[in-house]
C-alpha cells in the first residue's frame, strides 16, 4: 500500500517531479542548496544538544553546582584522579597539587591546581574540563572551579587555584573511579 | 511545416564557432562535456603525479626523496585533486555529453549556467594548486582537513584552500541543478521516468545528493574560515567549541560524497554490461530502487568514519548496522549485473573488460568496507593502510575504471572514430595488473598495522611497499597510454558507425557518429 502510494507520488505523470518548467526546477533546487548551507550551521547547536542529551563528550556543567542536601553516603568511597594537559603551544606550568583524592559521595572534596606563567608577557588561559567514564559525567559536581572563568597571569606570576567537588549520591554503584581532566588553552586576545 | 521550421531556425543549425572563443563562450552541452572530460583527465594526471611522489618516497623506509612537510602536502593535494578535480568533473562531463542525448533533449536545460559551472573549475584548481608555491606551503592536513590541524596548525595558505573549496562547491551545485532541470523538464515525449537509461537515473539521484551535501561542506569550511580569521570557536575547545564537531559536519558531507563518486559509475556499467552481454539489463526497476536506497542510507552512516573518537556504544551499533545495511541494495546491483551476463552472448571489447573488472574489484572494495564497518574491528583498522586499500579499490577500480569504460564505450559517438582495440586492451590489462599490484598489498600492510599518511615506516613493511610502489609506477605510466589511445582515436581512428556496438541500446545510438553539434532539435519519438 504505502509502496504503491510512494510509487504514484514519485513516478506517475502528476508526481512531485511534474514538469514545472526548467527555471522552476532550478529555483527550487537553488533554494534547497541555500537551505542545506544553513543546515550545516544548524548542526552546531544540534551537536551540543545531542551531546548533552546522550551524555557523551565528558563535558561537565559550566556553572557552579548548588548543593541540595548534605547527606553523605559513607558506605562507599570514590577515587577521583586528576589530569592536567597543556594544549599545544601553551607554555604555562599547570597541574594538580595532588594526583588523586578519595571522597564519599555527598562529601566535599577540596584541592587546588597550580599554575605559573613563565613567559615574559601577560597571558589569559581557559581550562576545559572533561570527565571519564562518560557515564559518570553528570554525577561529578563542581561547586568551585577555576574553569568557570578565564585566568589571567602577569609575566612570571603563579597562582593556586582552588577546586571543590561533590560526587552525587546517585552515582551508579559500578563506577568506583572518576578521572577529571583539564586541558589548558591559551586564550590571550580572544 | 518541417520546411518552415528549417528556414525559421536556420541559425540553429550552424556548426561550432571558430577559434579559442568557441570554448570560452560555448553553451553547447557537447563542447562543455568535452571540456569537463579533458579537464578531469589533466587533473587525473596531476593528482597521479603526486601519487607517484608518494609511492617513490614509500619505496624504501626512511626519508628518501622529499621532506615530511612536502609529503603531507602531496598526499593532501592528491586526495583533493582526485576527488574534486578528476572523478567528479569526469562524471559531470559524461553527464553533459550523454544525458541530453539519452533523454532526447536538444541541450542542457540551462546552457549559460552550464558554461559558468565549467569555467569556475580551472580557476578553483589554479587557486588551490598555487598554494603549493606560497610561503609555508599548501594544505598539509589530508583532504579531510580535520580541525584543529587545519585551523590552529594549518599553513597560511589554508584561506586559499577554503576559497578554492567554495568555488568547487558552487561549480558542482550549479552542475547538479542543471542536470536535475534537464532530466525533469527536457525529456522527449514518451520518455517516462521509468524508461530512462540507468545512467540518467543514477545521475538524477547523484545530483540530489550533491545539492544536499555540497552546501554542508561549504558551511564546514566557512566555519573553519571564521575560526581562523574572525575569532569564532566552532572547533576550538578553548572557546567552548569542539573539534569533533568538525568531523561530524565534514562526514555528513563526506559520506554522501562517497556515493556521489560511485552512483554514476553504477549507471555506466549498467549501460555497458547489457550491450556486450546482448541481453537487456536484468531487474531495471530494482536497480532504480537500489540506487535510491543507497542514496538515502548514505545520509545516516557518516559516523562510521569516526568510530574511534569516543561515541557511545549505542551510536557505534547504530552506525555499524546502518552501514552494513548498504550492502543489501549494493548486493542487489551486483546480482543484477551478474544475472544480466548469465547465458548472454558475451564479447569482451575494452569497455566490457573495464566493466567486468569494475564488478569484481568494486565488490572486493565493498567487502573490505564491510570489514571496516564492524565497529570493534575498526578500532584496529582505523587510519591504517587497510583503509587506503579499501577506498582505492572502490575509487580506482570502481569510479575510475567505470569512467574509462564509459569513455571507450562512447568515444565512437563523440569522435566518429573507433579507438585502437589492441592498444586499448593493453591499456586495460596493464591498468588491471598495476592497480592490483599497487593496492592489494596495502590490505596486508594495514592489517599488520602500518599507519596511513606517514612518510616513513618500520622495516618489516618494506617488501609490500616496494610491490605497491612498482605497481603504482606501472599504473601511472599506463594512463599515458590511455592518453595516446584517445588522441590516436580522435586523429586517425577508423570511421565508426552510428551504432558501433551490436548490442547497444538507447537514443544516443540513433544519431550519427560523430554526434552532430546539435541533436534532437525536434524531440525523437520514444515508444
Amino acid at each position: 500500500m504505502a509502496f504503491s502510494f510512494l510509487r504514484s507520488k514519485l513516478l506517475s505523470e502528476d508526481s512531485i517531479f511534474r514538469r514545472e518548467g526548467k527555471t522552476g526546477s532550478a529555483a527550487r533546487m537553488a533554494l534547497v542548496a541555500v537551505a542545506m548551507f544553513g543546515f550545516g550551521f544548524l548542526l552546531v547547536p544540534i551537536y551540543d544538544v545531542m551531546c548533552k542529551a546522550i551524555g557523551i563528550n565528558g563535558k561537565t556543567d559550566p556553572n557552579p553546582y548548588k548543593v541540595v542536601e548534605a547527606k553523605v553516603d559513607t558506605s562507599r568511597k570514590i577515587k577521583i584522579q586528576f589530569i592536567a594537559t597543556n594544549n599545544a603551544a601553551m607554555s604555562w606550568e599547570f597541574g594538580p597539587t595532588v594526583k588523586e583524592i578519595e571522597v564519599h559521595p555527598g562529601e566535599v572534596g577540596s584541592l587546588s591546581f597550580y599554575a605559573r606563567n613563565p613567559t615574559g608577557k601577560r597571558m589569559t588561559a581557559q581550562a576545559i574540563p572533561s570527565v571519564t567514564p562518560f557515564k559518570g559525567t553528570d554525577f561529578l559536581h563542581k561547586t568551585e572551579c577555576f574553569c568557570f572563568t578565564t585566568q589571567t597571569l602577569d609575566a612570571g606570576e603563579e597562582i593556586d587555584m582552588p577546586l571543590k567537588i561533590i560526587i552525587d549520591q546517585d552515582l551508579p554503584k559500578y563506577i568506583k573511579k572518576l578521572t577529571l581532566s583539564y586541558t589548558l588553552f591559551d586564550v590571550t586576545d580572544m | 511545416m518541417s520546411a518552415m521550421t528549417d528556414t525559421g531556425h536556420a541559425d540553429a543549425h550552424h556548426g561550432p564557432a571558430k577559434g579559442l572563443m568557441r570554448w570560452v563562450l560555448t553553451t553547447n552541452h557537447k563542447d562543455i562535456g568535452s571540456m569537463y572530460l579533458w579537464f578531469s583527465f589533466f587533473m587525473f594526471l596531476a593528482g597521479g603525479f603526486m601519487a607517484m611522489v608518494i609511492r617513490a618516497e614509500l619505496f624504501e623506509p626512511g626519508m628518501q626523496i622529499v621532506e615530511p612537510e612536502f609529503y603531507n602536502q602531496m598526499l593532501t593535494m592528491h586526495g583533493l585533486i582526485m576527488v574534486f578535480g578528476a572523478v567528479m568533473p569526469a562524471f559531470t562531463g559524461l553527464a553533459n555529453w550523454m544525458i541530453p542525448m539519452m533523454v532526447g533533449a536538444p541541450d542542457m536545460a540551462l546552457p549559460r549556467m552550464n558554461n559558468w559551472s565549467f569555467w569556475i573549475l580551472p580557476f578553483a584548481f589554479a587557486l588551490m594548486m598555487s598554494t603549493l608555491f606560497m610561503e609555508g606551503g599548501g594544505p598539509n592536513f589530508g583532504w579531510t582537513a580535520y580541525a584543529p590541524l587545519s585551523t590552529d596548525y594549518g599553513p597560511k595558505s589554508t584561506t586559499f584552500f577554503i576559497f578554492a573549496i567554495h568555488m568547487m562547491g558552487i561549480s558542482s551545485i550549479m552542475g547538479a541543478i542543471n542536470i536535475i532541470a534537464t532530466i525533469l523538464n527536457l525529456r522527449a515525449p514518451g520518455m517516462t521516468l521509468m524508461k530512462m537509461p540507468l545512467f540518467v537515473w543514477t545521475w538524477l539521484i547523484t545530483a540530489y545528493l550533491l545539492i544536499a551535501v555540497m552546501p554542508v561542506l561549504a558551511g564546514a569550511v566557512t566555519m573553519m574560515l571564521m575560526d581562523i580569521h574572525f575569532g569564532t570557536s566552532f572547533f576550538n575547545a578553548g572557546g567552548g567549541g569542539d573539534p569533533v564537531l568538525y568531523q561530524h559536519v565534514f562526514w555528513f558531507f563526506g559520506h554522501p560524497e562517497v556515493y556521489i563518486m560511485i552512483l554514476p559509475a553504477f549507471g555506466i556499467v549498467s549501460a555497458i554490461i547489457p550491450a556486450f552481454a546482448r541481453k537487456p539489463l536484468f531487474g531495471y526497476t530494482s536497480m532504480v530502487y537500489a540506487t535510491a536506497s543507497i542514496a538515502f542510507l548514505s545520509f545516516i552512516v557518516w559516523a562510521h568514519h569516526m568510530f574511534t573518537v569516543g561515541i557511545p556504544v549505542t551510536g557505534e551499533l547504530f552506525f555499524m548496522y546502518a552501514t552494513m545495511l548498504i550492502a543489501v541494495p549494493t548486493g542487489v546491483k551486483v546480482f543484477n549485473w551478474i544475472t544480466t551476463m548469465f547465458r548472454g552472448a558475451m564479447t569482451f571489447e575494452t569497455p566490457m573488460l573495464f566493466s567486468l573488472a569494475f564488478v569484481v574489484l568494486f565488490t572486493l572494495g565493498g567487502f573490505s568496507g564491510l570489514m571496516l564497518a564492524i565497529a570493534p574491528a575498526d578500532f584496529q583498522y582505523h587510519d591504517t593502510y587497510f583503509v587506503v586499500a579499501h577506498f582505492h579499490y572502490v575509487l580506482v577500480s570502481g569510479a575510475v575504471f567505470a569512467i574509462i569504460a564509459g569513455v571507450y564505450y562512447w568515444l565512437p559517438k563523440w569522435t566518429g572514430h573507433m579507438y585502437d582495440e589492441t592498444l586499448a586492451k593493453t591499456h586495460f590489462w596493464l591498468s588491471f595488473i598495476g592497480m592490483n599490484l599497487t593496492f592489494f598489498p596495502m590490505h596486508f600492510l594495514g592489517l599488520a598495522g602500518m599507519p596511513r599518511r606517514i612518510p616513513d615506516y618500520a622495516l618489516q613493511f618494506t617488501d609490500f611497499n616496494m610491490i605497491a610502489s612498482a605497481g603504482g609506477f606501472l599504473f601511472g605510466t599506463t594512463q599515458l597510454l590511455f592518453l595516446f589511445v584517445v588522441i590516436k582515436c580522435v586523429i586517425c581512428g577508423k570511421k565508426a558507425a552510428a551504432k558501433p556496438w551490436e548490442g547497444a541500446d538507447g537514443l544516443e545510438w540513433s544519431v550519427p557518429s560523430p554526434a552532430p553539434y546539435h541533436t534532437f532539435s525536434t524531440p525523437p519519438d520514444v515508444k
